[in-house]
This record gives C-alpha cells, structure tokens and sequence, in this order.
C-alpha cells in the first residue's frame, strides 16, 4: 500500500539540496516579474513546502527523554543504541511478536514524504521525511476485528536516556491513534530524513509522524506497538488533560490554554522571523473526513 | 571570618557603581548580538526571550539577597541595590519587548494573550509593579517620598514572587528550574521577617 499519497511536489522534481538558495532568488525574480498567473501560483505553493535544512531539522527538537532544552537531543541523544533494535507487535493482532528492524525495513517499501510539521509550541518546519506507511506495517502484524486503537511507547533506558532521572512526564512515553488515523496513507512511520537514516534526536530507528497533528503525537523511537480496543492513555494527556487532548489535532480554532494556536513560527526565519497563520490540520484537509460530526473543540 | 567580611565591605565601598551598569547589562546585548548571528541556535527569538527572562529574575534575586546579607552575615552590599534593581528592570523591560516585537507581533494577539492567559498576566502585573519602582530608584525620588519610598520599594517584593510564578506556569510538564528560583526567592524572603522584639532598645 505504498504510495498511496504523493507530495504536490517531490524534492527530487524542483528543490536539491545546495539549490534551495537559487531557488529563492529565481522563485523571487518571477514573483517581481509577475510571470504567467497559473505558474505564479504553483510556485507559491512550491515555496511553502520548500523543506527546512538538516542542522535545522536536527538541532531543534523536543526529545525530554534527552533533556528539556531544545539543544539537549541533539547533545545527549548519541548514547541511545538503537541496533539492534526491534518492535514488539501486541494486542489485537493476528500475528504478535518482536519485529526486527532488519526484517522491517526488508518488509516495507520506504519511500520520502515532505510534511509540514506543526509543533504544539507554534512553530513549524518542512520535513522531508524517509518512511513507510504505518498501515503495512500493521498488514504485517494482521488487524484484528474488534481492534479500535493504536497504542504506542517509546524505548524506557534510563542508563541511555539521561532525561528520565527527571519526572517531566509520566515515563515511559505514550502515544495513541484511533485505527482509522493509523491507517490513513498520511501516517508514517519514519526512518530517514534527507535519505539519510534518522538521527537519534529525531526518533531512530523509527517513529511515527502524523502530519496534521501536533508534533508530540509523533511518537520517537518506538519499542511497542498495541492494538486495542479502548482509547490507549497518552503522555502529555495524563501529564496535563486540559492543555492536551487524545486527538490534538492542528487546529487554528482551538488555542492552548497557554498561547494562541492561530499563528506558527518556520524554524530558520532568524530574529526578525514574521509569524504565520496555522492552518486547520496543518493543511492536510484530506482527513476531514476522519473528524465528521465530531465537535473538535470538545474533542481537541 | 568577621576579619574577611570586614576586608571584603572595606573592598567593596571602594567599587564605584556605574561600571557595574555597563558590566551587568553586558549579557542581554551580547545574546542579542548571538541571536543575530546564530549562536542562539535555529530559533533565536525564544531562546533571546528566556535568556533574557531569567537573567531579570536572577538579577531580582540578587536584589532580594542584600538585606539578608548584610543582617545575616554582615556583607554590606547596600549601595548596589539600587543598581541591581534598576539591571533587573532592565532585563524585564527587554524580556517583555522581545515578546512584544519579536514573538507574538501581532497587537490584537498581545492583548488576547495578557487578559486571556494567567502566566502571562501574572508576568505582566510583575513588570507594572516594577514600573514605579524603576521609576523611583534615584536620590530625588527619596528625598521626595520620604519614609513613603521605603512602603513602596516593597512592591519588589510581590513583583519578585510573581516573575518566579509566571515561570512556574509557563514551562510544560513537571521541571524543576522554576521552582529552585521560586524557593530562592521564598527563602530570602523568609529570611527577612523579624521575629517580634521583646527588648526595647535604647
């Protein structure tokens, strides 16, 4: 069920690596010039999913295992061994067990997704992500009927991850989808970014990203993996309930009692970087359908 | 030990005040200037926002440990007070301005975010309290008010408790760095309460 959800535009069509700066300017040039409507709005669209640069998307992450300074992934989280490395598959499933990642990745057909990401906190980034779909995976391990939810939890190794001497959260970290969330062809679960393999501070050997929820749902370095029947409890759900809800969806409407959810900052704009406005599902309107009839202010 | 109190007062009358501004405000242009440059990492504007913020409470806390010093243990740092009040204000002032015109820069979003959401009220009650402080700390202003500038200077010491709350409420899950700032701030607080005088003096 690979590519069942193609970019606008492949990084590899328009925006290699050392050519983002050119980009800009010609990009600008047209813009000034005013060439040709059509293009024009292409190329607008172009640019708002130009993705962000490696130090960025790997300099800047919220990893508390590691730390709660946004620098402290990227300092701490080399000590986490990540092979070998394997996944249990449990709960509803037909054929539970521990899943190697070798015979994963053997498994899947890994593929690169550039998604907006949309951190709890307002501000974003652009990822060009490398992964597959959460939905073969969950093939592999054979959906039960009766199966509602997905239940996640990151790797617990206090000796690797410094971050959990302290009582941030409620460890191990926790994270859940509702089954049809999980099997949208938007969910991934990723593996590389910038077809290199993921660093540790941004969830090796694999995690889940979910695009148009907030980042925290995207649960890092995954060791387990249940299918349910009851809503799984999530970690930042338990730590505070009225702050962050079991969907956390992106959503403009909706602010979190502590900051406004309207506007977002891009990673990399410098000190004077303009804000910019949040879109509902983080622009992924294709999952609409998901939340239909749902109040999504009740269920935020 | 009173030998080495006494030389460190002895040193410490002879250091004039006004360097000590220049020195003290060094860091809050020097993050500034890293902000600028990328030495504050991909997301500068926060990072500016926080540095700044806790260099304002630790100067407050600076401020607050005086008295104590000098009644406790006889370091007589009193003719810096005023100068670490004023640097204090400095940093709240700038903290507030980063907020202002480099994070939330949307006008009707300010007002939204002050009435709607505690921490931020809180923090800014903090800074109105600080305004007639700053505003006051200057030897005509003394003069003027009197024993009426000893009642008010106590204000700092609201606004002190509610700059460490407002970071309390602000960070997400369960940290410990603002409630060390909280008990620092409590403890030298404590430390200021006499207990009742039996004996009358003179």
């Amino acid at each position: 069920m690979a590519f069942r959800w193609t970019n606008d535009l492949t990084r590899a069509d328009v925006t290699p690596e050392r050519l983002f700066l050119n980009r800009r300017q010609i990009l600008g040039g047209l813009a000034a010039g005013g060439i040709a409507g059509g293009l024009g709005l292409r190329a607008e669209a172009q640019e708002a999913l130009e993705p962000n640069t490696w130090e960025e998307i790997t300099s800047y992450n919220n990893y508390y295992e590691f730390g709660t300074g946004k620098d402290d992934p990227a300092r701490y989280a080399d000590s986490l061994v990540t092979s070998p490395w394997s996944v249990t598959i449990d709960g509803l499933v037909d054929r539970p067990g521990d899943y190697g990642f070798a015979q994963i990745m053997e498994a899947m057909t890994v593929e690169e997704r550039i998604y907006r990401f949309r951190c709890v906190e307002a501000w974003s980034m652009v990822v060009p992500w490398n992964g597959f779909e959460l939905a073969d995976l969950l093939e592999m391990a054979g959906v039960q009927t009766g199966a509602r939810y997905v239940a996640f939890q990151t790797a617990n190794r206090p000796d690797q991850m410094p971050g959990l001497a302290r009582p941030v959260l409620d460890w191990p970290y926790v994270e859940g989808l509702r089954l049809d969330e999980a099997l949208h062809p938007l969910t991934l679960m990723a593996t590389g970014i910038y077809d290199r393999p993921i660093p540790n501070q941004n969830g090796a050997p694999l995690r889940l990203v979910v695009p148009w929820k907030y980042g925290f749902k995207s649960i890092k370095s995954i060791v387990r993996i249940t299918l349910t029947e009851d809503e799984p409890p999530t970690s930042w759900n338990k730590a505070n309930a009225r702050e962050y809800g079991f969907y956390s969806n992106v959503n403009p409407e909706v602010d979190h009692p502590r900051w406004s959810q309207a506007t977002e900052r891009r990673i990399g704009g410098g000190l004077f970087a303009r804000r910019q406005p949040t879109l509902m599902f983080n622009g992924y309107d294709e999952v609409a359908g998901l939340y239909e009839g749902m109040d999504l202010t009740e269920n935020f | 030990m009173t030998a080495l109190i006494d030389r460190f007062n002895g040193a410490a009358r002879r250091v004039p005040t006004w360097p000590l501004y220049i020195l003290c405000a060094i860091p809050g242009f020097w993050f500034f200037y890293l902000g600028l440059t990328g030495g504050l990492g991909v997301e500068p504007i926060k990072a500016l926002e926080h540095k700044l913020g806790e260099l304002a409470l630790q100067f407050l806390i600076a401020g607050l440990a005086v008295t104590p010093l000098r009644r406790h243990l006889g370091v007589n740092l009193l003719k810096f007070r005023r100068m670490l009040g004023l640097v204090a204000f400095f940093y709240v002032l700038t903290h507030l301005l980063v907020w202002l015109l480099l994070d939330v820069q949307i006008v009707s979003q300010i007002w939204a975010d002050i009435l709607k959401r505690p921490y931020i009220t809180v923090g800014m009650a903090g800074f109105v309290l600080l305004l007639p402080l700053a505003l006051t700390s200057n030897n005509w202003s003394v003069r003027k008010l009197g024993p009426k500038w000893r009642q008010l200077h106590k204000l700092a010491y609201v606004a002190v408790l509610l700059g460490a709350i407002h970071f309390v409420m602000l960070v997400k899950g369960f940290q410990i760095e603002p409630y060390l700032y909280l008990a620092a701030i409590l403890t030298l607080l404590a430390l200021r309460i006499r207990p009742a005088r039996r004996k009358v003096a003179i």
